[in-house]
């Protein structure tokens, strides 16, 4: 419908596609293609090497219409490097650059048009919105972006729609934050369009910052140009005129790879003045955290990106209502701008009719722990436990006991094998006593101690704790205190219920989510496993074999 | 009918909470009426009897030898008393809770000696790794904070307690 | 032109101005909320959490120092369980650095003794801490233990909004958070400090004092301190 709009920068010429750097370019189409990740993880198992070596030896055998290309992440992060044929749907995992004798083979064989996606359950049972061109395009390819139907939900929107239909359209999604609460995506931004001042703010959330996930990393590192044009298209719905991209700085790729993007779309019109010739004006700057976790908290992230130390306050006001520097500020997550050119495409009839009652879409998780196949996966909302376990996570490792799955990060909690057949959702993850949080979804056998699990996570909480207000910065420290004593066996039942007591306080009184999440793990796993706490106290044993217990209580 | 019997101990602390218990003057003549008196650095008996009704603790545990004398008064008496800040906190006995024992020796027996300079091994006790207050180690049933708490906080709750009222402590603080 | 709220404050009606505080209409009304981070004159952070009080219809604790009054609110500051979590508060408050009120400037002159003695808080329970914390005292004039430190931050608002220096900053993270001057330097090397003395006067610990004063002088006295910051908040049409 856009491509006739008369104010329609031409397309950009269609010239032989170039391979990632280092590459020659082919000459003509490419008959076959091999598709090599270069997202961190596999990057850090010398996937680069592979890619040139790979290129090598493709010109060596002759293969002239064979296309060697970088491509975003392939998933399956733990078996990389990963290289695949997109031809065949052949996957080759843990790839050595010496051995490579067998894919240029495969290449050899591959019929030209084919498409085949891998046929493994972890990848058919997977449904990829927010990376749908994850793994299938050149992530620093602004072409490549354009080809697979980028920026063209934002042609779309300027064109043809109006900043409230573009809300209404979001808000019919029933799209909500992708980042943990689950807050409605289209209220936040009727509330952000709705609120007096100017300029207002559009905010990417990338402060990702719980153990074991890693699924903003993995989208900005394989698909940029998507997060710039959700936020381009929020910009547009909610009147802002400045953005910025809030990445840790412990993600240099995706921040590279980011700032590249968002120099190539706007020379290419696609941020700046006048986008696409439209009276929307969008700038969008990367700033960076200094790893802390508690910058990913609203109220703190601000308080960071006006160069401030990055300690959140007291809400009310809202960002939406008074953010960054006092003015008006959306502020999503990075998958959640990444779910919005979909929806724009395709409408937000089609994204509600996905998913359950109340959780529309998909959501993508960083699965790691105790299972076979261990990376990132995207699933329908109501997708069950079981599924995500065993069917794509191909279950666990050496065919031990499932014991409990961890959600929510640091605020999460442990879910018991009795919900394996719970479907996932915000509102299910809650009712169990877990939290959807960012994504990270930890496996746990029989070999996981549910009380060193607490320990861990209130280790993180202590440490990363602002230090702003008493109940966060004592409570945690008093509370990782009590849980190091039960791990070790020094422990008595005043402290198991001094314990519950201080978590309670702390979860009522502290200033901002990580203090009022901080004692949800110990929760938790008290819920679903407090005969492990009594085995380590009363019988001062650790089931699992994990702690440490001290031959002696000390009195302390 | 017997008189309940009391008993005052003296763990690691300065004695301050001992003066201010004297300081009560010619109330301590009503306090031996109404009670005997049967164990405390005041009066001269070796052995902690085999049962008190209340006892008053002043001080930290600081050493093997407190926890001991802890342990066996807790055994042995009815109502325990943590009697003052030391008891309660381990106040100025816990400074040293920061530094740790090895560091603490040293710095007293060696670093700071120029005559014999050596930690003493035997004789005294050991210390124990930190100085904790009382109910850290054993159940305690009032405190009396203060350092040291006055004369009429403890009058007036020793006189509660012996008329089998919990001890009103309004006013009572930490420090002065 | 002001608009003028009413609302309820334990059941008792009571009217506030728009952006007054929970707590400074309480404070207006006789009503105690115990306070510690909040100081008349200063910004509010709602840090210290022993002001908060119970909305109706919030399942959320709120801080009155930071939360504005609105038509209609039903506040009620004290129940047993909020009294609990203040008093909890204290306890940690004493817990996270080493605090021995027998030996410090500060005593009977201190805001979290008189607190602990107002909330009835006779020994703790809460797991020790003990860190091991310095002292600072480079500084000519005045000096810094923090192991008294509770980190009210009021040293870093009165420098900062009143003195206009600046000095005074917050390092570290969790329990190892600092107050620092010149982003870490000995206050003694700062250069930006104006030994102006507002931050000792402030500070409702013995965590700044004056030098060359023993504990038996009482040093940390409230003298008829700092003025202008009481008639700043009485004044809020000045501004």
């Amino acid at each position: 419908m856009s491509e006739s709009a008369p104010s329609a920068p031409p397309a950009p010429p269609k010239r032989p596609r170039r391979a990632a750097d280092g590459l020659r370019p082919l000459e003509g189409p490419a008959r076959a293609s091999a598709y090599v990740c270069e997202a961190v993880s596999c990057l850090s198992a010398q996937s680069h090497d592979i890619l040139l070596k790979l290129g090598e030896q493709v010109s060596g055998a002759g293969l002239k219409d064979v296309e060697v290309k970088r491509v975003g992440c392939l998933l399956l992060c733990a078996s990389g490097p990963l290289v695949q044929i997109p031809g065949t749907g052949q996957l080759f995992s843990n790839v050595r650059p010496d051995d490579l004798d067998a894919i240029v083979e495969a290449l050899a064989d591959v019929t030209p048009g084919e498409q085949r996606a891998p046929e493994a359950p972890f990848f058919s049972r997977q449904r990829r919105i927010a990376t749908e061109n994850s793994g299938r395009i050149d992530p620093e390819s602004l072409d490549d972006y354009v080809e697979k139907g980028g920026f063209e939900a934002l042609r779309s929107v300027l064109t043809s729609m109006t900043p409230a239909q573009v809300r209404e359209e979001i808000t019919r999604s029933g799209l909500r934050g992708r980042g943990g609460a689950g807050y409605p995506t289209g209220l936040k931004w009727n509330t952000v369009a709705k609120a007096v001042g100017s300029p207002k703010y559009v905010i990417c959330n990338a402060d990702e910052g719980d153990p074991g996930a890693f699924m903003d990393r993995s989208v900005l590192e394989s698909d940029p140009y998507r997060v710039i044009e959700g936020m381009a298209i929020a910009a547009y719905a909610v009147g802002a005129s400045e953005g910025y991209v809030y990445c840790r700085a412990e993600y240099p790729l995706a921040v590279s790879r980011l700032r590249k993007a968002i120099h190539s779309a706007g020379r290419a019109g696609y941020l700046g003045l006048h986008i696409l010739d439209s009276k929307l004006g969008f700038e969008v700057d990367v700033r960076l955290g200094a790893g802390a976790f508690v910058c990913g908290e609203e109220t703190a992230l601000i308080a960071s990106v006006q160069g401030g130390r990055g300690t959140p306050t007291t809400r009310p006001p809202y960002p939406a209502v008074a953010g960054l520097w006092d003015q008006p500020t959306l502020i999503n997550n990075v998958e959640t701008f990444a779910n919005i050119a979909p929806i724009i495409r395709k409408g937000g009839a089609w994204f509600a009719g996905i998913g359950t009652s109340t959780s529309k879409g998909t959501k993508v998780f960083a699965l790691a722990g105790r299972v076979v196949n261990t990376g990132l996966i995207e699933v329908q909302m109501g997708t069950t436990l079981r599924e995500i376990v065993f069917d794509i996570g191909g279950g666990i490792v050496d065919g031990r006991a499932f014991k409990a799955v961890q959600t929510g990060g640091p605020s999460g909690g442990c879910i018991p094998a009795e919900f394996l057949d719970m479907g996932v959702d915000y509102e299910s993850l809650v009712g169990v006593g877990s939290f959807m949080g960012s994504g990270g979804m930890i496996v746990m056998d029989e070999t996981s101690c549910m009380v060193d699990v607490a320990r861990y996570f209130m280790d993180f909480c202590r440490e990363e704790s602002c230090g702003k207000c008493a109940p966060c910065r004592v409570g945690t420290t008093q509370l990782w205190i009590l849980l190091d004593r039960i791990s070790h066996g020094g422990a008595t039942l005043d402290d198991l219920a001094q314990m519950e007591r201080l978590g309670a306080m702390v979860q009522r009184t502290s200033l901002c989510g990580l203090g009022q999440g901080a004692p949800n793990p110990i929760f938790s796993t008290l819920r679903y496993f407090r005969d492990e706490y009594l085995a380590h106290i009363v019988d001062r044993v650790c089931p699992a074999g994990v702690c440490a217990i001290e031959p002696a209580p000390v009195p302390v | 009918m017997t008189k309940p019997t009391l008993a005052t101990v003296w763990l690691d602390g300065c004695s301050g909470c001992h003066m201010s218990f004297i300081d009560m003057d010619e109330r301590l003549l009503e306090i031996a009426e109404r009670a005997d008196i049967v164990y405390s650095p005041l009066v001269d008996t070796k052995v902690y009897p085999d049962h008190v009704d209340l006892c008053l603790v002043e001080g930290a545990v600081s050493s093997e030898d407190d926890l001991r004398k802890i342990k066996l008064i807790r055994e042995r008496t009815g109502t325990l008393i943590s009697f003052g800040d030391c008891a309660i906190t381990a106040n100025v006995p816990g400074m040293r809770n920061p530094i740790g024992v090895q560091p603490l020796l040293e710095r007293a027996y060696l670093e700071n000696v120029t005559l014999n300079p050596g930690a003493p091994t035997e004789v005294v006790p050991a210390l124990l790794p930190m100085a904790l207050p009382v109910h850290r180690v054993v159940k305690v049933d009032v405190f009396l904070p203060g350092c040291p708490p006055s004369a009429d906080l403890i009058h007036q709750s020793l006189v509660d307690l012996l008329e089998g009222r919990t001890p009103d402590t309004r006013g009572a603080r930490f420090g002065r | 032109m002001t608009t003028v709220h009413t609302f309820r404050i334990n059941g008792s009606d009571v009217a506030g101005t728009d952006g007054q505080s929970i707590l400074a209409v309480a404070t207006e009304n006789g009503i105690d909320i115990p306070t510690m981070c909040h100081l008349d004159g200063l910004s509010d952070t709602g840090s210290c959490r022993l002001c908060v009080v119970e909305v109706a219809g919030s399942s959320k604790l709120t801080p009155a120092c930071t939360t504005l009054v609105s038509e209609g609110m039903d506040v009620s500051t004290t129940s047993e369980q909020l009294c609990g979590y203040r008093r909890t508060i204290i306890e940690m408050l004493f817990l996270e650095r080493n605090h021995i009120c027998a030996v410090c400037v500060a005593n009977n002159h201190c805001d979290l003794q008189n607190l602990a003695e107002e909330l009835k808080l006779d020994h703790f329970e809460l797991p020790v801490i003990a860190p091991k914390v310095g002292i600072d005292a480079s500084h000519a004039l005045f000096a810094i233990d923090h192991n008294r430190c509770i980190m009210c931050v009021r040293c870093v608002r009165v420098c900062d909004e009143v003195e206009g220096a600046h000095t005074w900053d917050v390092m570290g993270s969790g329990i190892g958070v600092r107050v620092v001057t010149d982003m870490g330097t000995p206050w003694g090397e700062s250069t930006s400090c104006t030994s102006c003395g507002k931050c000792v006067q402030v500070c409702p610990t013995g965590a700044l004092f004056e030098k060359g004063r023993s504990i038996g002088e009482g040093s940390k006295e409230r003298r008829p301190f700092l003025p202008y910051l009481k008639n700043q908040a009485q004044e809020p049409e000045l501004t």
